[in-house]
């Protein structure tokens, strides 16, 4: 059963009708983990305010559960779980009053529902008479996350969950949402973090308000079309000018250490003597693994 | 229900927990009764008055114990020429200056006629006024003690009565009108804030993502601050009856119930004000420069409507303080019951209901 159908939406801000949304289409099987990645100013948090009935689409339509994201915005209201970019709990109530307040507001108590956030809550519970304004990232995001839970949701809209997260409690948080997997909780997630896309069921590309792709990670990853090097040089300012000068390049960009770069013909040894040509050393060539970024780059391009 | 009341309670322990909050609910209203009370009242007290006596007989002698007597002045006698006289105002201490010419007693009982000279600093208009006046009367009431067993034919004598508030205390005036500003200010700028914060900080945002009606918001958002400007209703008229020494000569059930009737009203402008603003410094301008000044000039506690041009006073009647400032002095002063005050009652309660509508019509319940 599809969860959440979006079809053809479309978001427009202002007076000069500047396009966060553009004609945005795709569906979330229940039970799915599902990425919307892409860079600040894609449209991910206009999609989930639209999604979560906040925010009046211009165009198209969208369900969440089977209801109409206009017409039955009142019961996608108390059946979803939304977790906005922003920290948006009360900063001078503690944890457990935070908690407390969302579980009361949505007619249901913490006991009830303990088990979905036990092991998330656990972690945060030392803490729980700390005013949730003097916590760190991390453990915000926890309690976000557990305030969002509390009352069972069918559908969870996760807006970039884990930015300013340290890398530490990204991995745990990830491994939160792959544990709600099993409670088939439905969970609709937007990262900025290419690295995180790996770890969604599936995903959808965004970029300018337009997707560019949506399928597995690792399908996606294999439908990059080209053969993707990963090159080396002692002067990498110098390496990436003079790959992108060269006349056979597709695309060359810099990737951590390496510079990953496409060409029409792949013929490494005459690449290596064309980067030595011109005045590179410790020249370096190899095949790379194809990551999502460089799928989003290739798409972009 | 349950709902309801797990937002009152947040609603508490955002305001027990603000000290800044806590202190602008708190200390504004004790502060305002006593800055008014003792600091910046009209009435002339301990007035520095220098007498020049050049008579030194018994008329001007008596007259002086009269004047002494009076709360109002504290006397110092000096000689001094007409010149010197001048001097002593442009130190600025010395009120008035009273001048007992030499033969006073003669000229008044054998001429049946004398002079005072009575000298006041105008560059203060009102209390030199009250200065002479007070002067001037207890001048007439020595001249009419010596008269007494005369009779003057065609003598009018004006019996006044100071209905309300004999002693001219200025506590009366002052009292309703800061009641009426503190109740504003207090619950319309903190709803206002409340509700606007929970915009500006996100919270909002969940709220809207959650079964909570909007009606449920707004009257939860309104009820602890309505309990607390009640706690400030008492804190003001205990201030008033233990140390300013105003009884409340009215029905106090009458004046509480008032009080909540008017608290509504402004809760209800604080969250129309909150609905259609978007920052909390925005709400707080427009709280206090939307309804500090118009409460001030409007309700008739510093500035007479009736002296107003007509436009003005027309436009005072669309100002809640105005009609809770009448209320209020109509119940506290001259111990009016509701038969007196109905018409004020039902426009107040108009004022709420309207707002009260806007506001429910308006409530977003989606952001912008």
């Amino acid at each position: 059963m599809e969860a959440v159908v979006v079809k053809n939406l479309v978001k427009t801000y202002g007076k000069e009708q500047t396009v966060a949304v553009d004609n945005v289409s795709f569906s979330v099987e229940q039970g799915e983990l599902f990425g919307l990645i892409g860079p600040d100013g894609a449209g991910k948090t206009s999609i989930f305010r639209m999604l979560t009935t906040s925010l009046l689409p211009d165009g198209g339509s969208a369900s969440v559960d089977g209801h109409d994201i206009v017409q039955d915005f009142r019961r996608i209201r108390s059946s979803v779980g939304y977790m906005p970019g922003k920290f948006s709990l009360y900063q001078d109530l503690t944890i457990e009053e935070n908690l407390h307040f969302f579980a009361t507001v949505f007619g249901t108590t913490i006991e009830e529902n303990y088990h979905l956030i036990k092991d998330i809550y656990v972690q945060i519970e030392p803490f729980k008479n700390r005013r949730a304004g003097k916590l760190s990232g991390g453990m915000k995001q926890k309690l976000a996350l557990c305030c969002a839970l509390i009352h069972k949701p069918t559908t969870l809209f996760l807006d970039e969950p884990t930015t300013g997260v340290d890398p530490v409690s990204r991995k745990e948080f990830w491994e939160m949402l792959r544990r709600l997997k099993e409670q088939r909780i439905t969970i609709l997630v937007s990262t900025p973090y290419m690295d995180e896309a790996s770890l969604c069921d599936r995903i959808a590309l965004i970029q300018g308000g337009k997707i560019l792709s949506i399928d597995t990670p690792q399908n996606i990853v294999n439908a990059y079309p080209d053969k993707l090097l990963a090159i080396k040089a002692n002067e990498m300012y110098k390496l990436l000018k003079v790959l992108e000068s060269h006349p056979g390049v597709i695309n060359s960009y810099a990737f951590g250490e390496y510079a990953h770069a496409t060409f029409h013909d792949t013929d490494t040894h005459a690449l290596q003597a064309y980067l030595r040509g011109h005045g590179l050393t410790g020249v370096e060539v190899k095949g790379a693994e194809v990551t999502i970024e460089d799928t989003f780059i290739k798409l972009l391009h | 229900m349950k709902q309801f009341l797990a937002f009152v309670r947040k609603e508490f322990y955002h305001v027990l927990r603000d000290r800044r909050t806590l202190l602008i609910l708190f200390g504004m209203p004790i502060a305002q009764i006593l800055i008014f009370g003792f600091a910046l009242t009209n009435e002339v007290k301990d007035s520095e008055i220098l007498v020049v006596d050049y008579a030194k007989d018994n008329a001007s002698q008596e007259l002086l114990t009269r004047i002494g007597a009076s709360r109002y002045f504290n006397i110092r006698q000096a000689a001094l020429s007409h010149k010197e006289i001048l001097g002593t105002f442009q130190k600025g201490k010395i009120k008035a200056v009273v001048v007992f010419p030499v033969n006073f007693n003669e000229d008044l009982l054998h001429h049946n006629k004398a002079q005072v000279q009575i000298i006041t600093d105008a560059s203060d208009v009102n209390t030199a006024n009250m200065i002479t006046n007070y002067l001037s009367s207890i001048i007439m009431d020595y001249q009419n003690q010596v008269n007494q067993n005369l009779e003057i034919p065609y003598r009018i004598t004006p019996e006044v009565r100071m209905l309300y508030n004999p002693q001219l205390k200025g506590a009366h005036g002052f009292v309703p009108g800061v009641m009426a500003l503190v109740l504003l200010l207090v619950s319309v700028m903190m709803t206002a804030i409340s509700i606007v914060r929970e915009k500006e900080t996100g919270t909002m945002e969940i709220l809207l993502v959650s079964p909570f009606k909007p009606v449920l918001v707004i009257f939860a958002k309104a009820f602890p601050y309505l309990a607390l400007s009640l706690v400030n209703v008492t804190a003001i008229l205990l201030l008033s009856v233990f140390v300013l020494d105003l009884p409340v000569k009215g029905s106090v059930a009458l004046l509480f119930a008032e009080s909540t009737l008017f608290i509504i009203t402004c809760l209800a402008l604080g969250i129309f004000i909150s609905i259609e603003t978007d920052s909390q410094q925005i709400a707080m301008l427009i709280s206090l420069m939307g309804m500090l000044l118009p409460t001030m000039m409007f309700s008739g506690f510093l500035f007479p409507i009736e002296n107003m041009p007509l436009p003005l006073q027309i436009i005072s009647n669309i100002v809640p303080s105005k009609w809770f400032y009448i209320i209020v002095k109509s119940i506290m002063i001259k111990g009016l019951g509701i038969s007196a005050l109905w018409k004020e009652t039902l426009i107040l309660l108009g004022m709420t209901v309207f707002l009260l509508l806007v506001s429910l019509k308006s409530f977003k319940i989606r952001l912008q």
